[in-house]
């Protein structure tokens, strides 16, 4: 709710002060509460004069349900997930763009360029990426945590003190990664076992919750959760004693990307705006707030220190990165079903 | 109030009588724009075929209908057997608002005899500080009893401290922690019509009882409970019908484990799901059960206005 107040404060303050400076133009935002501080948006305001208003959601699910309940036109960005930039271009809502229209697109780092839910970067450009596994405190648990054991099977002492993120694709996801099953997989029998793993796996969790997830660390409820890299990052800094897991069985990686939406009514402004996130000294503004990481070449020098030795933003070399896919209707089907049985 | 209306049958003059139809614009433009039809197009939906990931396509279907009601197992291919997941969850979520709703009563009767028996000049300060928390927001009162009831929160500490327990209660994320939410989110809208209906009771009728050999707990039970059971019904109502869709106390005490109505129904429209009418079909489901208490109550008051003229 705050957060909320706040984002709208926001967006009154800046449709306001660009009304007194006479804007050419507008631009809406439709983007991740708490992604893109304040300054950053001021700035680019006060670069391009244009007024900027920002509406916010909080997941890929929630983005796509509003858009589809009437709200395309009304903004010229958003910025979804990987498998969500998918889906998006699979349902038209998705504009496109030449690279030439951008002059920072040749800053896009080469292994974010080629990726498998936008080919070429037709219409995205990337915004963050991360990762999501789990953190676990070390004050509780000393052995080995880089295993999804954790989550799944957890030791005694961890058991009834875990918190699992309330969403089903990343959990299901992080399952299917423990028993080693390929992601929406259409086969009965292991999609049987993977139902079986996570009602076996439910009486050791705690609680479910995906924007609780680093205050239960904070505060102790929880000893092992599931997270977001960054988001465990600032959990470990506001003073828990908890490390970041790269599961040998293999971890979520995800790239949050800046979309330029079907009938925006401002796409001038819209490319503009792209343009201006690919600059480096703005790419390493929004790392510096949220904490992911960048997919912006020469970011290096505008970086918080902290970021460059931070093991949440640091995986170790190899490892199981896996993107979350986006599964055909049958098997969606399934997954809900696998996810009421788990919280009926 | 609904326990204002004890008196009725009666003829009230209507002095604003040949404005009323302008008066009354606004609360009907209220009822139909935002309630009738929305309400009905939820209606609609309902009976509509899903499409993937969100939305609907306008063809005619039973299917979110047969989802409640019919598990067909985990690949939806088996024949109809009952399908006790979605009961199970409407069951929680009307098991936990009953008790919150008893919990509410039992603390709020006494409480609001109380007060009402107080002379009329403090009576207003009792109110005053049985509303006072609640003007502050409802996710922050959660929050802030999320706080209290954690492991290591004041209300384990004190336990521990006074010797009644050795180690912490797990407390949060436990169906109790909702029952407490519940019953500390709603507890005035219980108070207060029950007050308004003690506080127009005539307590010359107690001692016309008491004159005639009842016990205080025969007056009780066979003159003061018939007499403000208007306001008792009308507190239930307001605690009960709030509490079963609650979602806040459940995600943030309860830890989200289980599904209220509540959280079904949001997953079916914000979450992976993306089952519209489905979502539709558990709204109207639980209005049609909503409604029918309403009516019972509606049914029950006019023949208690009848047996009393």
């Amino acid at each position: 709710m705050k957060k909320l107040l706040k984002s709208t404060v926001a967006a009154l303050a800046i449709a306001v002060s660009g009304i007194a400076a006479h804007a050419e133009g507008k631009l809406a935002i439709y983007h991740w509460f708490e992604y893109i501080p304040q300054e950053l948006l001021d700035k680019f305001s006060a670069q391009y004069n244009v007024e900027v208003v920002m509406d916010t959601y909080d997941s890929n699910e929630a983005l796509l349900a509003n858009l589809k309940a009437g709200s395309m036109g009304t903004y010229d960005v958003a910025v979804p997930g990987d498998y969500m930039v998918e889906i998006m271009s699979n349902e038209g809502m998705l504009d496109t763009f030449s690279p030439s229209e951008m002059p920072n697109f040749e800053n896009i780092m080469e292994q974010w360029m080629n990726v498998s839910f936008d080919q070429d970067r037709k219409s995205s450009i990337p915004y963050q990426w991360g990762s999501t596994s789990f953190s676990v405190n070390r004050d509780v648990y000393s052995g080995d945590i880089n295993t999804t054991d954790i989550i799944f099977n957890p030791p005694s002492e961890l058991q009834g003190k875990i918190n699992v993120l309330d969403t089903a694709g990343e959990t299901l996801t992080l399952a299917s990664l423990h028993l080693g099953i390929p992601q929406c997989s259409t086969d009965r029998e292991q999609l049987k076992v993977l139902n079986e793993l996570v009602q076996n796996a439910k009486q050791h969790w705690a609680s479910f919750g995906s924007d609780v997830a680093k205050d239960v660390l904070v505060s102790g409820d929880a000893a092992a959760g599931m997270i977001w890299n960054g988001f465990g990052m600032k959990a470990r800094e506001e003073g828990a004693n908890i490390e970041y897991a790269y599961p040998k069985e293999g971890y979520i990686v995800w790239m949050d990307n800046v979309v330029l939406l079907k009938d925006a009514p401002n796409r001038e402004n819209a490319i503009k705006f792209m343009n201006f996130l690919l600059e480096p000294e703005n790419a390493a503004a929004v790392t510096n707030f949220a904490r992911y990481t960048a997919g912006v070449k020469g970011v290096g020098p505008h970086l918080d220190k902290a970021l460059g030795a931070a093991p949440e933003l640091n995986p170790p070399a190899g490892g199981n990165p896996q993107f979350v896919q986006a599964c055909s209707e049958d098997v969606q089907k399934v997954y809900d079903t696998i996810w009421t049985n788990l919280k009926k | 109030m609904a326990g204002v209306a004890s008196k009725g049958g009666e003829v009230r003059s209507d002095t604003y009588r040949d404005s009323r139809t302008w008066l009354l614009l606004p609360a009907w433009l209220t009822l139909v724009v935002l309630v009738l039809v929305p309400v009905s197009l939820m209606l609609v939906y309902s009976f509509l075929t899903k499409e993937f990931r969100g939305g609907v396509v306008w063809e005619f279907s039973l299917a979110a209908y047969d989802q409640f009601f019919c598990d067909r197992g985990l690949f939806g291919d088996e024949p109809c057997s009952i399908e006790w997941n979605y009961i199970t969850i409407f069951w929680r979520s009307i098991w936990q608002a009953g008790l919150a709703t008893l919990f509410c009563l039992i603390v709020s009767f006494p409480t609001a005899y109380f007060i009402a028996t107080r002379p009329q000049s403090t009576r207003v300060i009792w109110l005053f500080l049985i509303t006072i928390p609640y003007w502050v927001n409802l996710l922050i009162r959660t929050v802030s009893m999320r706080f209290m009831l954690r492991e290591e929160g004041p209300v384990n500490n004190v336990l521990v401290w006074i010797g009644i327990i050795d180690d912490p209660l797990q407390m949060i994320n436990t169906s109790f922690a909702v029952q407490i939410g519940l019953f500390y989110s709603y507890l005035p809208f219980m108070v207060l019509p029950i007050y308004a209906a003690v506080e127009r009771y005539n307590f010359t009728l107690s001692e016309a009882a008491a004159d005639l050999y009842a016990t205080k707990y025969v007056t009780l039970r066979r003159v003061i409970i018939p007499s403000i059971q208007p306001g008792i019904i009308a507190g239930c109502i307001l605690v009960f019908v709030p509490s079963l869709g609650a979602f806040l106390a459940p995600d943030l005490l309860g830890g989200a484990k289980n599904f209220m109505i509540g959280s079904l129904i949001e997953e079916q429209f914000k979450g992976n799901a993306g089952n519209w009418p489905f979502g539709a079909a558990a709204s109207m489901i639980l209005l049609s059960m909503v409604m029918i208490i309403l009516t019972l109550y509606a049914r029950q008051q006019s023949k208690a206005l009848g047996a009393g003229s």
